[in-house]
């Protein structure tokens, strides 16, 4: 068989802890690769072995059936071997091109051949499919168009196997469709592609094999024409995985949040939340559905107070609440889960001990005229822990240094556990794995069944369908349509988010 | 199995390597340039801790020294660059003497007056940095550092044209105004050991106990480290760092009052500025922006100030080489990163 790239047995330990463990990858010619694991399952350290950021104690690499050893990543780079970056690294200010031949420039008599240099680009461009603009300056362009200048990077570098790290986490449904597109393009012109994610929908749609780790160690590697999502699943975390998110019917009593006629700018001063009108009930879970942009941010900021809106009226159980402080706005009944844990979420360099009180450290048994009350922080923080399953060494530990689902968890127990009437969730999943996000929709539609409400703010549909009761779509600042999961699709879901009106949206699934 | 070293032991020993560090280079220096190394430093040893007198002069530059360091690691802890602590700490030193020289009243009353009047001052002059960014998100260390040289002119000014006749130095405080004191004097073969190291070290206390044990401290430190999680968590910032701003100007008013009420018992006419507040941004720095780190760091500090002023006298090395040795510790320990990522380095090959 014609393998361009094995990794044969690799073993990678960090002071005794095992990372890898016997660990064989096989990449064809011409193929998608997947390789599947939870979030610390070792994904990210075997495919640093393979860029020759670490050395591994074990193991053999071969290249096009030559064993090599690469030991850093310019040798990667000699090899052909080319990595598009999770967090992206670009220069903002520089232009594409320049990003592009940072390090490889183009010059002649000292001088950068920025038209010649531009040329390539361009022509590299034109032939995968990117449509990328030459002289466009990074921080102008949009996030997937970033991701392609990454691409192009590896291109121009002349790489021959690209190593995608988790590359739709920051991209919208939309721009996930163009890059699977683009996946496909690259393979046709006789690239090979390694595909590091934990989304098996995406596996399914454009892999031709996957390799299963688990806890560090290889679980096997399976045709995607042979298996299925479940397989997969079970593969991955070791037992069965609940897709369907198992609810009760919802049972909703009065209006617990009312929004009428809302108005939000944002910090350029752009109306981005244009007379929002939005009403959540107690005992059910509305899901707010759209393409990122569209003011869901600045629409949960200014109903929790963390952003000033213009106008508008929004009540918590009959109760004014329009632009109060977050205080205010959480000790009137709101619990909030960030959309980004680690810049509103966390103090990162607190423990989580301490993260576990942080909006209600003022307040007794916690602390008593002014000075904290540790012994009773820290067994609330004990509590919540065992209650929501925070994997931690213990609760002294700072938040910093616990993996994305486990900070997750813990913020999750901190506004579950004060029962608020509203619990607002903003992309609670983002980059967790399979277990988490189970036990987090489970978690959400508990706090349903207990008489309360809850709103959603996902930009994943599958998230959106399988959690909610009902779903609110936003499109330019506005709700422009409610719908019933149960009587909804992706394809109508998807048209409305792109501004369709709900009859034509209707008439175009008809026809 | 894991033996790494721990943080704290890494913590404890950054800072003692970068002195360390620091002698190791300073001796390379001395012999390039012809001194004795084992003489210079046994000189600079002897005029620390060689007679009482000395260790008296060494308690007394330690005891601004603690404030100023304070002054600088909290406002740090705020993420807030205090360059500003000169500045604050003339105005307090100004401050204490003008009560000490004005009012005739009861010791009990009189000190603890001019003591409050010098933090109050301090606290007053950081407080328009800190309005400015809380407000209008002026950075705090432009602000500090224009207004150092607005301090040190308007205290000349008015020290020559409200407290004396167009005099360069005011009469001494009243005797119910002063930290000195003839029996500490008297122990320390009449250094000029006064009752201030008290004032400082209960700062230290104060400094740990309202950032480690308090709700307000929770507040600050939780500014300090990620205002948008503050805010999320429904912490008032902008408030926060207002106050830090005048916590950390009093710290420095009070390092004034030290100078003021205890060391000279006068305050004078200065060409420039005097270093202290420069010196706190070391000697928190080195300290590592806590209380404790502050206490020790200064003494360090104090040390070598005091005393260098042996080493010429008694080995022949000119000061300004111990003004070098004191530029290199400070940046070693700037470049702490470095030896972090050797101890670091060390402790894997333990492991092996």
């Amino acid at each position: 068989m014609d393998y361009v790239i094995e990794m044969l047995n690799i073993r990678k330990e960090f002071n005794g802890f095992v990372a890898n463990d016997n660990i064989t990858l096989q990449l064809k010619k011409g193929e998608i690769h997947a390789l599947l694991g939870e979030n610390g399952a070792g994904k990210s350290t075997l495919m640093n072995v393979l860029f020759g950021l670490y050395q591994p104690e074990q193991g053999e690499i071969r290249v096009k059936g030559k064993p090599v050893k690469i030991t850093d990543p310019n040798v990667a780079n000699d090899l052909g071997i080319g990595m598009v970056h999770q967090h992206f690294m670009l220069v903002d200010v520089f232009s594409v091109t320049e990003n592009i031949i940072l390090g490889r420039e183009i010059t002649s008599k000292g001088r950068i051949d920025i038209k010649k240099a531009e040329q390539e680009v361009r022509e590299i461009s034109e032939r995968y499919g990117l449509a990328v603009d030459p002289q466009a300056k990074i921080s102008d362009i949009s996030v997937g168009m970033q991701q392609r200048v990454e691409i192009l990077k590896t291109l121009y570098r002349g790489a021959e196997i690209l190593i995608f790290d988790e590359p739709t986490a920051v991209l919208t449904p939309q721009e996930i469709k163009e890059l699977i597109q683009i996946m496909k393009t690259l393979i046709k012109e006789g690239k090979s592609i390694i595909l590091i994610t934990h989304k098996l929908k995406e596996i399914m749609e454009v892999a031709d094999r996957c390799t299963v780790i688990r806890k560090g160690k290889g679980i096997g590697t399976v045709n995607v024409s042979e298996t299925n999502p479940d397989e997969l699943a079970r593969m991955m975390v070791g037992h069965d995985v609940v897709f369907k998110v198992d609810k009760k019917p919802a049972k909703p009593d009065q209006n617990v949040l009312e929004v009428k006629d809302l108005v939000v700018k944002d910090s350029r001063g752009v109306t981005v939340v244009n007379g929002l009108d939005l009403d959540v009930r107690a005992g059910e879970i509305v899901g707010i559905a759209g393409v990122d942009g569209n003011g869901q941010s600045e629409f949960i900021e200014a109903i929790t107070g963390l952003r000033k809106a213009d106008s508008g009226n929004v009540k918590l159980n009959g109760k004014d609440i329009f632009n109060l402080t977050p205080r205010k706005v959480k000790e009137s009944g709101v619990g909030h889960i960030p959309q980004d844990r680690h810049k509103h979420g966390l103090v990162l360099n607190f423990p989580i001990g301490e993260n576990m009180v942080l909006q209600n450290y003022y307040k007794q048994p916690y602390s008593k005229r002014g000075i904290l009350n540790f012994k009773n922080i820290y067994q609330q923080a004990r509590k919540l822990i065992g209650e929501f399953d925070v994997r931690t060494p213990n609760e002294y530990v700072l938040a910093r240094a616990l993996s994305g689902g486990n900070q997750q968890k813990a913020i999750i127990g901190r506004e579950v556990d004060d029962n608020p009437d509203l619990l607002i969730a903003a992309q609670p999943t983002r980059g967790l794995d399979v277990g988490a996000i189970e036990f987090i929709h489970k978690r959400l539609i508990e706090q349903r069944d207990n008489g309360k409400a809850v709103l959603l703010v996902s930009f994943e549909l599958d998230e959106i369908m399988n959690v909610s009761d009902r779903i609110a779509v936003i499109y330019e600042g506005k709700i422009v349509a409610v719908v019933d999961p149960k009587e909804t699709d992706e394809q109508e879901l998807g048209l409305l988010m792109a501004g369709s009106s709900r009859k034509k949206a209707g008439e175009s699934t008809n026809v | 199995m894991k033996v790494r070293m721990s943080k704290r032991l890494i913590g404890l020993l950054t800072p003692i390597i970068a002195v360390l560090l620091g002698i190791i280079v300073g001796t390379i220096i001395m012999l390039a340039s012809g001194y004795d190394p084992v003489a210079a430093y046994s000189a600079l040893w002897n005029g620390a801790f060689g007679e009482i007198y000395y260790t008296g002069e060494v308690i007394r530059q330690v005891t601004p020294y603690i404030l100023a360091g304070l002054a600088v690691a909290f406002a740090f802890r705020v993420g807030l660059f205090n360059i500003g602590v000169e500045g604050q700490f003339l105005v307090g030193w100004l401050a204490a003497v003008w009560v000490g020289i004005s009012f005739d009243l009861p010791k009990i009353i009189h000190l603890p007056l001019a003591i409050i009047a010098a933090a109050v001052a301090g606290a007053l002059w950081a407080f328009i940095p800190g309005l400015l960014k809380a407000r209008l998100r002026v950075h705090e260390v432009i602000v500090t550092i224009m207004l150092n040289y607005t301090a040190l002119h308007v205290s000349n000014y008015i020290i020559k044209n409200v407290l004396t006749d167009h005099k360069d130095k005011t009469g001494l405080v009243k005797d119910s105004a002063t930290l000195r004191s003839e029996w500490l004097q008297g122990i320390t073969d009449y250094s000029r050991l006064h009752w201030g190291i008290i004032v400082a070290i209960i700062c230290c206390f104060i400094m740990w106990f309202l950032l480690e044990r308090t709700t307000r401290g929770f507040e600050l430190r939780a500014v300090g480290f990620n205002q948008h999680a503050a805010q999320y968590a429904g912490m008032n910032v902008n408030r926060n760092i207002i106050l830090s701003m005048v916590i950390s100007g009093a710290f420095a008013g009070l390092a004034g009052a030290m100078e003021g009420l205890g060391t000279f018992g006068y305050v004078t006419v200065k060409g420039g500025f005097t270093g202290v507040g420069f010196d706190g941004i070391a000697i928190a720095l080195l300290g590592g922006n806590s209380a404790l780190g502050v206490f020790f760091s200064a003494i360090l500090f104090g040390a070598l100030k005091v005393g260098a002023l042996n080493m010429p006298l008694e080995a022949g090395v000119p000061n300004e080489l111990v003004d070098i040795i004191i530029a290199l510790i400070v940046f070693f320990v700037a470049s702490s990163y470095i030896i972090r990522k050797l101890l670091d380095r060390f402790g894997k090959k333990e492991v092996k």
